[in-house]
């Protein structure tokens, strides 16, 4: 099976998103957490780095995966390589 | 539940319009499911304020419970090879979530996690973190690929990617390795549940338990354990949401905790200043700190202090007989001299124990770092308060990343993708298992400063008589769960007298939130159906890797299905069985076993996993080796610094940590060596042939037209 142009071009923009998304996945977990002492400032009530482990890394995990599960719907469609449904 | 138990006809030939019928059934089924479910427990509180006794509502909520996950299971069953190893493809994208979210949260999650919050503060949310941001590394790497793929295990793809029996025999071996480790844990917490609800032996409670996990899993394998699952998610959310709630509008009055508990943390650290300089605080401390050091002059000489024990306790006997005093005090005299040390050798281990507990609460706030306290030491003290900065923070770091890599290599998730319809849906089945895994991880840190907060502004300072009931009952339970001594003999409860273990959090809130019983009888089960479903996933992990990919694909490759099906159902008997013995053997340390267990998967899977995926250039030689060097690695580190292992190989040479590392976290150095050593093998031999590179081009895209290939067995 030779893949075309568009074929490629689709597992480029996955590498791209993939990327971007887990970078964002990095920084979210480790970086905050490396300056976890210096990012304690009052953030409702919680030091700020102590809410983001409990709450707001895992409401952007979350939110990494529905985004990544939405975009590549839309790149299967835009290169024709979407599922169907057997009927 | 027809829609589930009716057949499809076997295999994933559907249309649109049937899924989404069936869809429509499924959400009838379990809407019905959970009205009927609140309706159960209402009625049962109903009858608990006409008399219905502790122990009947403890043994209607097991057999309810159980009972409910058997028939499920009986109206599931099939000896279809589809519906047994996949549940026949067709689990919409959003129960596919519930599924995953129970078969993902254990025993541990449901009751330990917010307990290890309550101890340890800010250093228990590596587990918070781990344990969800994991399905980032699922949702991105390897979830759709492998729905794509479409098989039935795991080892299936490493066999077929890396062409060959060795890849797949590793991967079998490391599947079992850290499934088996991981149902033992499970077991075991059944068994304490069981035992805790309705007061039988631990060893009948475990068989009780095995019976509920079995009647599921072994008539209709992943369709009914899927539907179970389902069912056992919301029941275990619904759980462990209402004491909680319950707890914040009592002391905030507003129902939703998670977004309030900032201000309770703010009161919590507020109290922890001023019980860090309260007096009768430090004469606690005080007293557990001459203890220890009492225990330290005795260690310096062990025979002596011995026989001077062992003098003064019959002395004391023999004085109290001649004064003939009260038979009580001669008995307790008896006992006393009895309790002391045989020999020497026992009485060092006991006296280096003893003085390790009492140096572990000679310590303020009873040993606990300050709640909302960022890793221990300065970065800005003196080079020892540097170094234990830099090695807390260094540790924190690698416990949430061997918890990640783990979560994305663990089989018994990875296999969950492999049932939904399609590639598309299997991408938004991870953010629905996450989702549901959410809620219940984004709420047990609030459950934790909330009954910290009780403990420093209820308990505290409360006189030892007018102690509430539950403080009790729970320390009859097992002492070391709970136990109070008035250390300094003032008649009031300070925080260092009072010893709390992590698991009894969870368990007990219902009735620091003064809730009825029946509501510590949900509580319990939901911790059931915690245990009970990650049990069942782990088991059909476990023996569809024998019975799939060892006997079907290794030795006996033209047994019919139905015999296939049929060695599945027999192997997963006996490894239940096993896992019941081993576990009522109570094996020593548990719970690192379970956190060894995301160590052990991280190191051998995921490196090869994603590869195979990512590089078409990762070859068998590669894939081999690399797991072989990330799981040895891990095995090393853990063999020569984890004190219960070490004990096991007989290892003595002293503890070398690298960089010190702890042992629980050895999967941050099998990781990358697996990676490095598929790469440079790799590199090292010669290219997978033709049909490897079309088998990655066949999973990298959901739909190729003109593709010939076709992976997936229905």
């Amino acid at each position: 099976m030779q893949l075309n142009e568009s074929h490629e071009r689709y597992w480029q923009k996955n590498l791209n998103i993939t990327a971007m998304l887990l970078a964002i996945w990095f920084v979210v977990t480790f970086v905050v957490a490396y300056f976890a002492r210096e990012l304690s400032f009052t953030f409702f009530g919680w030091p700020f780095s102590f809410w983001m482990g409990a709450q707001g890394a895992l409401a952007i995990y979350v939110v990494i995966i529905v985004y990544y599960a939405m975009y590549m719907g839309r790149l299967d469609e835009e290169h024709g390589v979407a599922e169907e449904m057997e009927d | 539940m027809a829609g589930v138990a009716g057949d499809s006809g076997g295999g994933n030939a559907f249309d649109a319009k049937s899924m989404s019928a069936f869809k429509s059934g499924l959400n009838r089924i379990y809407t019905f499911y959970t009205g009927g479910f609140l309706a159960f427990v209402i009625v049962l509180a109903i009858l608990e304020q006409m008399g219905l006794s502790r122990s009947w509502i403890g043994f209607v909520f097991l057999l309810a419970t159980i009972g409910l996950y058997a028939g499920i299971g009986i109206m599931s069953r099939t000896t279809d090879a589809s519906e047994y190893y996949v549940a026949g493809r067709r689990v919409p994208a959003l129960y596919n979530g519930m599924a995953t979210g129970a078969d993902w949260m254990s025993a541990a999650s449901f009751i330990g996690m917010a307990g290890t919050l309550y101890l340890t503060g800010y250093g228990g949310l590596a587990f918070i973190m781990g344990w969800t941001g994991g399905y980032c590394l699922v949702a991105l790497f390897l979830a759709p690929y492998l729905r794509k793929f479409g098989q039935f295990t795991i080892p299936d793809f490493l066999g077929a990617r890396y062409e060959g029996n060795l890849p797949r025999t590793l991967g079998i071996l490391a599947a079992i390795l850290c499934s088996f480790t991981y149902v033992v844990a499970q077991i075991y917490g059944v068994g304490l549940i069981t035992t805790r609800l309705t007061g039988v032996q631990f060893e009948i409670g475990i068989f009780l338990g095995l019976a509920g996990i079995l009647v599921c899993s072994f008539l209709g394998g992943m369709r009914a354990v899927t539907w179970t699952q389902v069912a056992q998610y919301i029941i275990l959310i619904v759980a462990y949401m209402i004491p909680v709630v319950w707890l914040s509008v009592k002391q905030t009055s507003v129902p939703i905790p998670q977004v309030v508990y900032g201000f309770q943390l703010e009161k919590v650290t507020e109290k922890e200043k001023a019980l860090r300089e309260d007096p009768k605080e430090k004469e606690v401390v005080a007293i557990f700190k001459a203890q220890a050091d009492a225990l330290g002059e005795k260690l310096k000489d062990v025979k002596g202090s011995l026989e001077k024990d062992r003098a003064d306790a019959s002395k004391k006997l023999e004085d109290l007989k001649a004064a003939n005093a009260p038979a009580e005090q001669i008995a307790a005299a008896e006992k006393a001299l009895s309790a002391v040390p045989k020999d020497e050798a026992e009485a060092k281990t006991a006296w280096t124990k003893a003085k390790a507990a009492a140096e572990a609460r000679a310590k303020p706030l009873a040993g606990m770092p300050a709640h909302a306290q960022i890793y221990a030491g300065d970065p800005n003290g003196d080079q020892k308060a540097k170094d234990t900065y830099d090695t807390s923070r260094r540790n924190f770091l690698a416990l949430i990343f061997c918890l990640m890599v783990g979560t994305a290599a663990l089989p018994h998730i990875l296999m969950r993708y492999y049932t939904t319809p399609s590639v598309r849906e299997a991408r938004a089945s991870v953010g629905w298992s996450l989702f549901f895994i959410f809620l219940l991880y984004f709420t047990a840190p609030a459950l934790a400063v909330l009954v910290k907060y009780e403990v420093f502004h209820v308990l505290v300072g409360t006189p030892f008589d007018k102690l509430p009931a539950w403080i009790a009952n729970w320390s009859k339970v097992d002492p070391a769960l709970l136990s109070v001594v008035d250390v300094n003999k003032d008649g009031i409860l300070q925080l260092g007298e009072m010893r709390i273990g992590g698991d009894i959090v969870v368990l007990a809130t219902p009735e620091i939130a003064g809730l009825p019983y029946v509501i510590s009888g949900l509580v319990a089960a939901g911790g059931l159906a915690a245990a009970l479903s990650t049990a069942d996933g782990l088991l059909l992990t476990i023996a569809n890797a024998l019975s799939h990919d060892l006997y079907y694909k290794m030795i006996d490759p033209n047994a019919s299905t139905g015999r296939r099906v049929a060695i599945s159902k027999a192997l997963l008997l006996v490894v239940a069985l096993a896992a019941a013995y081993v576990a009522a053997q109570k094996p020593a340390d548990i719970l690192f076993l379970v956190s060894a267990a995301f160590s052990f998967a991280a190191a051998a899977f995921f490196p090869a996993l994603v590869l195979g995926v990512f590089w078409k250039r990762a070859n068998k030689w590669g894939a081999s080796l690399g797991m072989i060097a990330g799981l040895g690695v891990t095995f090393y580190y853990m063999v020569t610094t984890q004190p219960w292992l070490r004990g096991i190989f007989g290892v003595t040479s002293p503890i070398e940590l690298w960089w010190g590392i702890q042992p629980i976290s050895a999967g941050v150095f099998g990781v990358p060596l697996g990676f490095a050593v598929i790469i440079i093998v790799s590199l090292l031999t010669a290219a997978p042939g033709r049909d490897v590179q079309e088998l990655v081009e066949h999973v990298r895209y959901p739909n190729l037209k003109g593709d010939t290939l076709n992976t997936q067995i229905n």
